[in-house]
């Protein structure tokens, strides 16, 4: 069966049609079969059809995405609430340590990500992962700061990710490998990111599996749950009707 | 007895605005493997330009089999040639330069 690969981060400029369809068809050309697009929290279901008719004709799956940067947990909790049945994958940017937490246990999110730059607000450490381990999330990694930094941060950056990847490996929690870029130039094709992966010690199998079936499951399971036909995990509606 | 290098090819598309010169891809090349892997890993990869076509953004290049990650690295890891925006993705990789070629035709 061939392998469908999934870039769940593209942040293009929503406002710039041109710019979208660019990356749209980049990502078609670079062999990805699914991507995720970041939306604002407050955008229209026109917007969000304008862009699946343009994946659409690109043979692309678009999966829609929406970015949480709350500053506490209640607020977290709040957006969840408020989001969760209209967005397909939902990240928490961990700014806090007590949002990370909410984040990890909370089965309402799907994707943990951490900022690149401020190596001292990754919290993504055993008690993370433990807590992520008995919850649905996943540990996304971002590769576009490995591609725009250099020298002494893009050495603290590859240490902390290595320490990040084994952790989670340990604690059985899904790895999530995406570009996170904006600008078409910085678009790697799947295998190319698992081979960036390696320098932060994931090996191979690991690393194909982050770029495919680990997000595609992601977004297979929301899909599911967001159907009209989900009753619960493992029960859905077959039929509707008189004889049933 | 010497063992045999086993060698591989990589078929490569340059995507650039602009056109370059194979001295300038080499050294962006050369640069992305000395920057990861410093120049102890780079003696050890025996990059060779075998074949460079500047209209057409395509390039062959030749390294051994146990450096292959590491040169993919190094070239997915290239964001500019000469300071102009760049990327390079691999096409394919083979052991042999006619194979090379009959895949990246397909």
């Amino acid at each position: 069966m061939k392998r469908i690969y999934a870039d769940l981060h593209l942040c293009p400029n929503l406002k710039n049609s041109e710019q979208v369809l660019q990356i749209v068809s980049k990502a078609s050309k670079l062999g990805y079969s699914l991507i995720g697009m970041t939306f604002p929290s407050n955008s229209t279901e026109e917007e969000i059809q304008r862009l699946r008719i343009i994946s659409k004709d690109a043979k692309i799956n678009l999966a829609t995405r929406v970015d949480l940067k709350p500053k506490v947990p209640k607020e977290l909790i709040r957006n969840l609430r408020k989001l969760r049945r209209r967005f397909e994958v939902i990240a928490v940017m961990c700014e806090s340590k007590s949002v990370a937490r909410q984040a990890a246990k909370d089965r309402r999110v799907d994707l943990l990500n951490f900022p690149s730059l401020d190596f001292r607000r990754r919290f993504f450490d055993k008690a993370e992962a433990e807590l992520a381990s008995n919850s649905l999330a996943s540990l996304e990694i971002d590769i576009k700061p490995l591609l725009s930094l250099e020298g002494p941060a893009r050495i603290r950056l590859l240490s902390n990710l290595r320490k990040e990847a084994t952790i989670a490996k340990g604690f059985h929690v899904p790895i999530v490998i995406s570009s996170g870029i904006s600008d078409e130039k910085l678009m790697r094709k799947p295998r190319e990111l698992v081979a960036l992966a390696s320098l932060f010690d994931l090996d191979e199998a690991s690393g194909i599996e982050a770029v495919s079936k680990n997000p595609v499951t992601i977004v297979k399971r929301n899909r599911e749950k967001l159907s009209s036909r989900f009753v619960a995990p493992g029960i859905r509606i077959i039929r509707r009707g008189k004889d049933c | 007895m010497l063992k045999r290098v086993r060698r591989r090819y990589l078929a490569l598309e340059i995507d650039v605005g602009e056109m370059v010169s194979s001295k300038e891809f080499m050294d962006a090349v050369w640069n992305a493997v000395l920057k990861l892997y410093g120049e102890y890993g780079a003696s050890r990869t025996g990059l060779t330009l075998i074949n460079y076509n500047t209209e057409k953004g395509f390039a062959v290049i030749r390294t051994t089999h146990t450096t292959l990650e590491m040169v993919r690295t190094a070239l997915a890891s290239i964001t500019n040639i000469a300071n102009k925006p760049a990327a390079i993705h691999i096409l394919t990789v083979s052991g042999t330069i006619k194979a090379l070629y009959r895949k990246a035709k397909k």
